[in-house]
C-alpha cells in the first residue's frame, strides 16, 4: 500500500497553452503504472464511505484492488456490475462531491483518484477488450420504449435490454447521446466514447431512432397503441434559462444551450461543417457552473478572450473544482462577485459591452449559501462581442402538453416518485426531466432505478 | 433518411420537393415546420410545409435555393435521400372563429402562405390572397393560388405581371374598399411583414405573422429563435411560428435573421467549386 503518498497521481494532461488551441482531450489518461500506484493509495476501508457517496453505488474498493493486482479486466466488471458508462462517468462526474468526497484519505490529504481509476479500467477495456464480442441478449419480446438518449436514457435503455426486453430508445435529435454530445464539449469527453456505448447498447439489441421528438412527431398514447408496455421518459431539462434584463435579446446573446450545440453537435469549429460559429473577440460568460466552464473554455479555443461574470464567490462556484482549475490555467479571467446589469448594443442591435456591478456577499440564502448584495454606485463595463448565459436550464414540457394527465411536481419538473414511477400507469421518468438541472450520474442512478421499477411493474402485467 | 419521390422546379431558384417522412406526416398541420439536415456536414435548417400526405407518409415543401444548405438540398434529385428530417415542429395555425381572411404574401413566402390560404379555404373560410414578387420570372403558384382562394391579387414591384405595386398597397386598397377581414396572415420577408402590420394597425385588425427565425433543434432548447414579442421573449420554435404581428419587434429579428450573413456568404460561395453537390458520409 502507498501509504505514505499523501497526493493523488497527476493527471498527464496537454499544456494549458497549447490545449487552449484545440479540442482534442485535456486529460490524457493513466498509464498501467500510475493506474496501479494510485490504486495502492486505497486503504480499502471495511465501511466503504466512498460507495455510500456514489449515485449508482459502484463496488469501488473492490474494483480498485483489481486495478492494484493488474487486474484490469476485472475491475471493469465490478464497476459495470452496477454503471454502464463509466469511461463517461470517470471523466465528468464531480467526484469531490462523491466518492472522492467521502475518501478517508482526503481527511488528512488528498483522495484516491476514483474518477481517475474509473476511466483508466473503462479506457483499458476499449482497447483491449472492446465489444466485438458483445452480442445479441435473447429478448423476451414485451417492448419498451425510452425517450431520450441522455445518460438517464442510456442508462435505463442497458439495463433493461439486459434484463431481456425488447428496447426502443427514441431521440429528437439527429444523433445519440443527448447533453453528452451537444452540450460537454470534445476537450472533456470525446464523442467517440459516447459513440462507443451506443454501439454497444445497439449490439446488444437496443434499437435507435433519432430524429422523433415525443410530444409532437408521436404521442406517449401512440407508443401504448403501437404495443409498448412500458415507458421511461428521459428528456432532460432542456430549456436554457436568462436573467430577464435589458439588451439580452440584442444579437450576440447566446445561451449556452445554443453556443455549446453549435459548436459540439454541430461542429462548428470544424471547417467541413456548414454551421456557422463568429470568431468573437471577447466574450463574457455569466455563470458558474459546468456549462459554464464549458462555454468558457470552448469560447476561448475559438480564439477569443473570455471573461466569466460570476455574482457569489469562488467557494460557491458549482462547477468541478478540476474544471475551474482546467479554466484558469488556459487563460479564462474570473470576475467573481459580479453581477450584469444590463447588455448594451451598437446601431445593429449587436451586443458590444456588459454592464456589470460588484457584490458583496450577505446573510445565507435558502440555498444556505450567503446571499450576494450589490454594492451601489460600482457599476462598470466590460466590451464584449458576445455574451454567453449559463444560468441552468428548466424543464421542456413538449410531452406535457400532449400527455393527459402527465403530472409536473412544484418544481416544474415531471412528477415521478423514487422509482421513476409518474401519474401515469407504464409511464416512468428519471434524470433532469424530473429533478431540474443536476450531473450525469444522478441521471445514470434515476434511469437505473427506473429500469428496476419498470421490470417490476412488467412482471405484474404478466399475472 | 429520407427518399425524395417527386421534385419539381418552379422558378430558376423556387423548388418543390416531396420526400419520404412518415413520422411528421402522421402529425403534420399546416403552419408547422420541419427542420432537416441535407448530409453529414449540414446545418439544421427550419423549413415550413406546404403539404403532408398521412397515407403516403410524405411532406412537401416549396423552398428558395438561397444559402447553402438549401442550394445543396436544391442538388438532390428524385430517388435521392436527405439525411435527417424532423417535425412536425411548432404549433399549427389556428383557424377556430375565422369567416373572411386575407393573405399577404411576399416572395419565397408564398410558397409558404399556400398551404396556409389554402388550408383556411378548404374549411369554409372565405380567403382573399395577395401575392407580391419583384418581377415576373419569379412569380411562382400563380395557377395553385387561382385554384385554391376566394380572389387572387397578383403584385409585382416592377409592374411586368399582374398590378404594379407592393403588397401592402393592394391590401390597403382592399381594407379600404370595405373588406372587412377577421384577420390579415402574413408570411414573407420581414421587413413587409412589418409594414404589413404598420397597415392593418390603424383598422383594428388582427395580424398574424409566420416568423422564420435561426434556430438549431426546434425544440426549445437552444434559445437561438428567440423573439419579443409585446416586450416578453419568446421562443419561435415551441410558441410560434405563428405571432401578433403587432407585437413583434421587428428591428430584432431582422438584425438577429441577418447575424451569419457573412459565414453564409462565404460558405455559399463554396457550394459548387468545392464540394460540387452534397457530401455523403458514412
Amino acid at each position: 500500500m502507498n501509504n505514505d503518498v499523501m497526493k493523488k497521481t497527476p493527471m498527464p494532461s496537454q499544456e494549458p497553452d497549447v490545449r487552449n488551441r484545440n479540442f482534442d482531450e485535456v486529460a490524457l489518461g493513466y498509464t498501467e503504472e500510475m493506474a496501479i500506484g494510485e490504486a495502492k493509495r486505497c486503504l480499502n476501508c471495511k465501511h466503504k464511505p466512498c460507495v455510500s457517496g456514489c449515485p449508482v453505488n459502484v463496488r469501488i474498493p473492490e474494483f480498485i484492488e483489481q486495478v492494484a493486482n493488474g487486474e484490469f479486466e476485472e475491475a471493469y466488471k465490478i464497476i459495470t456490475s452496477t454503471n454502464s458508462l463509466p469511461a463517461i462517468c470517470g471523466r465528468v462526474c464531480p467526484q469531490e462531491n462523491q466518492c472522492e468526497g467521502k475518501c478517508v484519505r482526503g481527511i488528512k490529504g488528498e483522495a484516491v483518484g476514483v474518477g481517475r481509476l474509473e476511466r483508466f479500467v473503462a479506457d483499458w477495456h476499449k482497447k483491449h477488450v472492446g465489444n466485438k464480442d458483445v452480442t445479441e441478449i435473447e429478448s423476451n419480446g414485451i417492448k419498451v420504449a425510452v425517450i431520450g438518449s441522455g445518460p438517464a436514457g442510456l442508462a435505463c435503455a442497458g439495463d433493461l435490454v439486459n434484463k431481456g426486453y425488447k428496447v426502443t430508445v427514441l431521440e429528437s435529435l439527429h444523433k445519440e447521446g443527448g447533453v453528452l454530445v451537444y452540450g460537454i464539449p470534445q476537450f472533456r469527453l470525446p464523442k467517440d466514447i459516447v459513440a462507443y456505448e451506443i454501439e454497444t447498447l445497439a449490439k446488444k439489441g437496443v434499437e435507435f431512432i433519432h430524429n422523433v421528438v415525443v410530444g409532437k412527431s408521436i404521442y406517449i398514447d401512440d407508443l401504448f397503441d403501437e404495443g409498448y408496455k412500458a415507458v421511461f421518459i428521459g428528456t432532460g431539462a432542456g430549456l436554457p434559462m436568462f436573467m430577464n434584463i435589458e439588451g439580452e435579446n440584442l444579437v450576440g446573446v447566446y445561451s449556452a444551450n445554443e453556443y455549446l450545440t453549435r459548436i459540439n453537435l454541430m461542429k462548428a469549429y470544424k471547417d467541413e461543417y456548414d454551421t456557422p460559429i463568429k470568431r468573437n473577440k471577447n466574450v463574457v460568460v455569466v455563470g458558474a457552473g459546468n456549462v459554464a466552464m464549458d462555454a468558457a473554455r470552448c469560447a476561448k479555443r475559438m480564439g477569443a478572450d473570455v471573461h466569466v461574470v460570476y455574482r457569489r464567490s469562488r467557494a460557491e462556484m458549482p462547477a468541478r473544482a478540476e474544471e475551474i482549475e482546467h479554466a484558469e490555467e488556459e487563460g479564462i479571467k474570473f470576475h467573481l462577485l459580479n453581477n450584469p446589469v444590463r447588455i448594451l448594443g451598437d446601431e445593429n442591435n449587436c451586443v458590444n459591452r456588459i454592464e456589470c456591478i460588484k457584490m458583496e456577499l450577505g446573510e445565507p440564502d435558502a440555498s444556505g449559501r450567503r446571499r450576494p448584495i450589490p454594492i451601489e454606485g460600482s457599476e462598470y463595463i466590460i466590451e464584449a462581442d458576445a455574451v454567453i448565459m449559463a444560468l441552468g436550464t428548466r424543464l421542456n414540457n413538449l410531452i406535457k402538453r400532449t400527455t393527459p394527465n402527465l403530472e409536473l411536481n412544484e418544481r416544474g419538473g415531471l412528477l415521478a416518485d423514487e422509482n421513476g414511477k409518474t401519474s401515469r400507469e407504464g409511464v416512468f421518468a428519471g434524470g433532469d426531466a424530473v429533478t431540474g438541472a443536476a450531473t450525469v450520474i444522478r441521471a445514470m442512478g434515476a434511469g437505473k432505478k427506473a429500469a428496476t421499477a419498470m421490470d417490476e411493474y412488467l412482471r405484474g402485467l404478466g399475472d | 433518411m429520407h427518399k425524395i419521390v417527386l421534385k419539381k422546379q418552379l422558378s430558376h431558384d423556387m423548388f418543390w420537393l416531396e420526400f419520404e417522412a412518415p413520422y411528421v406526416a402522421a402529425k403534420a398541420k399546416p403552419g408547422q415546420f420541419i427542420i432537416f439536415r441535407v448530409d453529414e456536414f449540414g446545418e439544421r435548417v427550419p423549413l415550413t410545409m406546404a403539404a403532408s400526405d398521412k397515407d403516403k407518409g410524405t411532406v412537401t415543401i416549396i423552398f428558395q435555393a438561397v444559402g447553402r444548405s438549401t442550394m445543396l438540398l436544391s442538388q438532390l434529385n428524385e430517388g435521392d435521400y436527405i439525411m435527417d428530417v424532423t417535425g412536425p415542429l411548432g404549433n399549427p395555425t389556428e383557424t377556430e372563429g375565422l369567416k373572411n381572411v386575407c393573405v399577404v404574401g411576399g416572395g419565397t413566402g408564398n410558397a409558404l402562405a399556400y398551404p396556409v390560404a389554402k388550408g383556411l379555404h378548404d374549411v369554409g373560410i372565405h380567403v382573399d390572397m395577395v401575392s407580391g414578387f419583384k418581377t415576373e420570372e419569379l412569380i411562382v403558384l400563380e395557377d395553385e393560388f387561382k385554384e385554391a382562394v376566394d380572389n387572387f391579387y397578383l403584385m409585382t414591384d416592377d409592374g411586368s405581371k399582374g398590378e404594379k405595386g407592393f403588397t401592402t398597397d393592394k391590401l390597403k386598397e382592399l381594407i379600404d374598399a370595405g373588406n372587412e377581414y377577421d384577420e390579415v396572415i402574413t408570411v414573407g420577408p420581414p421587413i413587409m411583414m412589418k409594414f404589413v402590420c404598420k397597415v392593418t394597425e390603424p383598422y383594428g385588425i388582427k395580424t398574424v405573422a409566420s416568423l422564420t427565425a435561426i434556430m438549431i433543434d426546434g425544440t426549445g432548447m437552444c434559445g437561438g429563435c428567440r423573439v419579443t414579442v409585446g416586450g416578453e421573449t419568446k421562443y419561435a420554435c415551441v410558441d410560434g411560428p405563428e405571432f401578433d404581428g403587432q407585437l413583434v419587434d421587428w428591428d430584432v429579428l431582422i438584425a438577429r435573421n441577418a447575424y451569419y450573413t457573412e459565414e453564409e456568404k462565404r460558405d455559399r460561395e463554396h457550394v459548387c467549386n468545392l464540394t460540387g453537390g452534397v457530401r455523403h458520409y458514412e
